[in-house]
């Protein structure tokens, strides 16, 4: 690299730098404009679906996808498309919420962990394994089991396996820049404890939670929907994917479009945060992998 | 190495008394009388308090607690409150065919997700390279459930090939396995072309082609080799992923393993089956672990000697 590329990158503001390098990633463009579509339509979406989610049509029964329901109708005659409009109100709620939740205990103890190391690091850090060593979706079913089933309980369920991949991010990056020079030097002139931890230390964790919070989203939006599916998350008549989903199984070969259209809705919603995501982790640090 | 295996394994035991102990907490954290759930709603007073003095739940905690760890170290998991049936039976019955599914799954996963990897990681750029990278992507954004139950509509609805649910024959582990170990190999692949590429670019592996060996001798030897070695520990890491999968396949195609037990017993609120379940998956998890990474220091001598 030449010293005069050198010197407009140094120039550039880092939001700059990010928004340059992020407008590169066509796919990941594509899917930050797909992810804001699905969020208008979440939020607009008493005034855009075509039907009442939940008015049933006996006159209308598991009729496929026409010019007048795209989606065909359900077991009750609902048309499907609506109730994937305000489905996508709860999948989008409960992956937000969950990511938030997990994401603000989890960058707290990764925080603390790092900074203050010592027996406190070891202790938060031995906790975080132990909940590491329950696998997959087990840890979201135990709060369920505990909680009760309900998309509420859904939400912390998430929430608490997300927290220790969080913290252990942070903690990881918290501890490198712990030693780096700008920090070592502000904590030489009297900088407080809080911070330093606040104003110099966190905001360089960020780019690795962003990148990590976009493709848990993904994830989360997946768990809800399994637990709905399996019939511990959202409980009918909730519009939620997973939980539609579940009805078409009895009519699969009959009316197939109940079970293709919210798998669909689920499929792109989740690959739209994962490509998103990987966007995002090339355009904000290239190290990250 | 034996060194090695042992200090791994003292590393384990922490880990597994402390799930222990968040399992043995979970009954206490449930709402309710833990004597009074276990003796029915409708047990009179005298019988539950003789329910409370047999689970010792009128002592301390902490003798509940090594009570408790005793019992697990005799396979004595209580008995449910559904069926009656000593929990240990229950799970005996379901392991093999939650065994079965997962090593299946995790078969094809390797083999796929590995082979199309390297294919992607030699062929960078090309069209195979292309379709690999969307597969990869699709496959953990993909619902398990939503492609078990197209699949079902497919070959056992409409072309009738394939049973539709059950555990039997190898046709009725077609479409489970597949189902669950789409994500793993999806997974698999991304990260063998990444490993591959990495390993392309080291200075051994260029020294071995200018000196003329042939392409495959570079590929196979000097890049396959090296690029493995992480591949090994992911699996282990997605082997847990498997077993919490599991439970979601196993409800889509009505299969007698674990994770539908589990799923029932949720619903039942059959908590000594949930509580021996939970404890299974993480101990599973944890030992699976335990050996990757011996299986890793075994290849990696520089992991051993750390």
């Amino acid at each position: 690299m030449s010293a005069t590329t050198l010197g407009s990158a140094a120039l550039r503001s880092p939001l700059g730098e990010f928004w340059r390098r992020f407008r590169k990633k066509r796919v990941a463009l594509v899917s930050l404009v797909v992810i804001v579509l699905l969020l208008v339509a979440a939020l607009m979406a008493p005034w855009i679906a075509p039907y009442d989610q939940a008015t049933p049509d006996y006159d209308a029964l598991l009729e496929g996808p026409s010019w007048t329901h795209w989606a065909g109708t359900d077991t009750y005659g609902r048309d499907i498309f609506s109730r994937m409009i305000w489905g996508g109100r709860v999948s989008l709620t409960v992956g937000y919420l969950s990511v938030l939740l997990g994401c603000v205990v989890g960058v707290t103890i990764g925080l603390v962990s790092g900074f203050a190391g010592g027996w406190v690091d070891g202790l938060l850090m031995r906790i975080m394994d132990v909940m590491l060593a329950f696998p997959g979706i087990l840890p979201a079913i135990a709060v369920v089991a505990l909680l009760g089933p309900g998309i509420v309980n859904v939400i912390y369920a998430i929430a608490i396996s997300a927290v220790p991949v969080f913290a252990r991010l942070v903690r990881g990056t918290t501890l490198a820049l712990k030693q780096a020079l700008y920090v070592q030097a502000s904590r030489s002139i009297g900088v407080s404890r809080t911070n330093l931890v606040l104003r110099h230390i966190l905001p360089g964790t960020m780019p690795a939670v962003i990148v990590y919070a976009s493709l848990r989203m993904g994830t989360s939006i997946l768990t809800a929907a399994s637990l709905s599916f399996i019939g511990l998350g959202a409980q009918p008549p909730s519009p939620e994917w997973g939980a539609m989903l579940s009805d078409g199984r009895s009519y699969l070969g009959v009316a197939d479009h109940i079970t293709i259209f919210p798998g669909l809705a689920i499929f792109i919603t989740v690959l739209a945060f994962n490509l998103l995501g990987d966007g995002l982790r090339d355009a904000l640090d290239q190290k990250l992998r | 190495m034996l060194d090695y295996i042992i200090r791994r394994l003292a590393g384990t035991v922490p880990v597994l008394l402390a799930v222990s102990v968040f399992v043995f907490a979970f009954v206490h954290l449930l709402p309710g009388d833990p004597a009074r759930m276990v003796a029915g709603p409708e047990a009179s007073l005298e019988q539950v308090e003789r329910t409370r003095a047999e689970l010792w739940l009128d002592r301390p905690i902490w003798q509940q607690y090594v009570r408790y760890l005793d019992q697990m170290v005799h396979f004595e998991l209580g008995q449910s409150i559904k069926t009656r049936e000593p929990v240990s039976k229950l799970i005996a019955e379901r392991f093999m065919p939650t065994f079965w599914l997962t090593v299946w799954s995790m078969v094809w996963a390797v083999i796929a997700g590995v082979g199309l990897g390297v294919l992607s990681g030699v062929r960078r750029g090309h069209w195979i390279d292309r379709a690999a990278t969307v597969f990869a992507i699709s496959g953990i954004s993909f619902p398990s459930f939503w492609l078990g139950l197209l699949m079902i509509d497919l070959f056992s609805v409409r072309l009738g090939w394939l049973p539709t649910s059950g555990y039997g024959s190898w046709l009725s582990f077609v479409m489970p396995a597949f189902t669950l170990g789409s994500a793993v190999a999806a997974v698999m692949a991304r990260f063998t072309r990444s490993a591959f590429v990495e390993v392309s670019a080291e200075d051994y592996v260029r020294t071995a082609r200018s000196k003329g060996v042939p392409e495959r001798g570079v590929i196979w030897t000097h890049t396959l080799r090296n690029a493995l070695i992480p591949v090994i520990t992911l699996t282990g890491l997605q082997f847990g992923f498997l077993l919490g999968g599991a439970i979601v396949v196993e409800t889509v195609f009505a299969w007698p393993g674990l994770g539908r037990l589990l799923i029932d017993s949720v619903g039942f609120r059959d908590y000594p089956v949930i509580q021996a379940e939970i404890l299974l998956f993480a101990l599973e998890f944890v030992l699976i672990n335990l050996l990757v990474d011996v299986l890793y220091g075994l290849v990696n001598p520089e992991i051993r000697l750390k």
